[in-house]
């Protein structure tokens, strides 16, 4: 499996005839080895050149550019070179044909929420006292079928949202600030881990996305132009819970992020260089973790099953399949 | 020959994959590929560029089959990494010369190289082939002018196919 690299220091990535390399402020280089990279991940100060853009074109290595607090800031994406114009053509039908819109938004929705309530009830037969949470959710769950539109969809979706982190404060066991969700800028350490890891799954299904004939930019739940890429936040959201919010309880409640991974500025609340380098390892090997697939009977890694998510969604343009959200089963 | 089969234009591939698999063919047909990053067609790959270079290669005829090489005596080549199916091989060669052979080029004989197992496979045209081809034809056309893949069940070949991830999800 390739594997994402990830630069922290500040310095510049520069291509040499057929190599990458990274050259730190100190003078010392690092090789990238190109043909076992799914993409690369730049969190510190770097310099890049377009003779590297190039190459990176040619290889199909996407750069996921994150600003000095940490915050995603945008992506390179390659030129695309598996296009089909007629599921192009299926994808955009999808989307303007509110029916057809409405399927796939209520399936993201569906496996979003499913996986959510899986956390839940995780904790739940753990000890953890979350019956009311999970009850209220099933409440909302139970209105996806009826939605009629995709804004009383989002609604849901947000209710939904809200209880689930509501019940963060009995998950986590350390003292934690967390009322609400705040996004931009995150205000307190779990709108942070929140807000990171976000971006992190954000980053992963689009690079996903790049390898199959789906158009990233025409997405059902959310609306296109949302964010440039929107089909990777409908994407997302079936991913989450699984990549991003397990991976925040668990370093939370084994302490291995703590106070002193945060920095805190005038209502905003951001990693600083250990803590993002301890939860990008832990996301990094949450990817390469293998299961199961039943359906497929072999092994697939976390990632990969994101990928497997577009071919779903591309049997469902097709007509082929119907497409169910990725439900967790573990 | 008849005028309708003549404007399909199908390629020496989607002759292969009807033979291998009715499903693949649909998908490549809808420009639905798969990565091609794995080691079995970077062998592939590498196999054609090594073997037999002194010939001349990819000989494209009207943009729509493409052969190997052509050696000595009207013989067409055609180059593949194993012989573990070899029917869709054969059949890809004898659409080649059945397309030749409407083109007016006569007399067209064709081999099959698996370098690597040091084999050759000799192909003719035999009595019925003409017709089969045909009905081959009109039978892709159906095939990939249909809305949906075909149903397939899952095949030994499923295993090692680079669609199977999409096929079976
Ligand atoms: S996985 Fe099996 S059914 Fe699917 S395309 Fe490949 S051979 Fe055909």
């Amino acid at each position: 499996m390739k594997q994402n690299y990830y630069i922290f220091n500040n310095g510049c990535l520069r291509r040499q005839e057929n190599t990458i390399f990274f050259e730190k402020e100190d003078g010392t280089r690092n090789v990238i080895p190109i043909e076992n990279t799914e993409a690369v991940y730049a969190f510190g100060e770097i310099d890049f050149n377009t003779k590297l853009f190039n190459y990176l074109a040619q290889k199909g290595i996407p750069v996921h550019v994150f600003n000095y607090y940490g915050f995603y800031s945008g992506s390179y994406y390659p030129r695309e070179t598996l296009n089909s114009g007629q599921l192009l053509v299926k994808q955009v039908n999808h989307y303007t044909n509110m029916r057809h819109r409405l399927a796939l938004a209520r399936a993201f929705v569906n496996g979003a929420s499913f996986n959510i309530v899986k956390n839940l009830r995780y904790y739940n037969n753990r000890g953890k006292d979350l019956g009311e949470y999970i009850n209220a959710i099933e409440g909302y769950r139970s209105r996806i079928e009826e939605s009629g539109a995709v804004e009383e969809l989002m609604g849901i979706e947000g209710n939904i949202r809200n209880t689930y982190y509501k019940a963060w404060p009995t998950i986590i066991d350390c003292e934690i600030e967390f009322e609400r969700r705040v996004k931009q800028p995150p205000d307190n350490m779990i709108n942070a881990l929140i807000s990171y890891l976000n971006s992190l799954v954000y980053t992963t299904c689009l690079g996903e996305i790049y390898h199959t004939q789906l158009n990233p930019l025409i997405s059902f739940l959310h609306e296109p132009g949302e964010r440039r890429y929107s089909l990777s936040l409908d994407l997302a959201e079936i991913f989450k819970p699984i990549f991003s919010d397990r991976i925040i309880f668990t370093l939370l409640n084994r302490q291995q992020i703590t106070n002193k991974d945060f920095m805190t500025e005038v209502n905003l609340c951001y990693l600083n260089e250990s803590g993002r380098k301890t939860v990008v390892r832990e996301y990094d090997e949450r990817l390469k973790t293998v299961i199961t697939h039943k359906k497929l009977e072999r092994q697939v890694s976390y990632r990969h099953l994101v990928r497997l998510e577009c071919y779903k969604l591309v049997k469902h343009l097709i007509g082929e399949q119907e497409y169910e959200g990725f439900k967790i089963w573990w | 020959m008849d005028n309708s089969i003549a404007h399909l234009k199908l390629t020496g591939t989607q002759i292969n994959y009807y033979f291998l698999c009715q499903r693949k063919l649909w998908y490549f047909a809808h420009d639905i590929q798969m990565e091609q990053n794995n080691d079995a067609v970077y062998l592939g790959k590498l196999i054609h560029e090594t073997s037999y270079e002194r010939e001349k290669k990819e000989i494209d005829i009207d943009g729509t089959i493409k052969i190997d090489f052509i050696g000595k005596d009207r013989v067409i080549h055609e180059v593949k990494k194993s012989d573990k199916v070899e029917e869709p091989h054969i059949w890809q060669l004898k659409y080649y010369i059945w397309y030749l052979k409407q083109k007016g080029v006569e007399g067209v004989t064709g081999k099959i190289n698996y370098p690597k197992l040091k084999k050759i496979l000799d192909v003719v045209l035999e009595n019925g082939d003409m017709e089969k081809i045909e009905t081959i034809m009109v039978d892709i056309n159906r095939i990939i002018t249909s809305p949906l893949p075909p149903v397939v069940n899952r095949m030994k070949i499923c295993k090692s196919c680079s669609y199977g991830d999409i096929c079976w999800v």
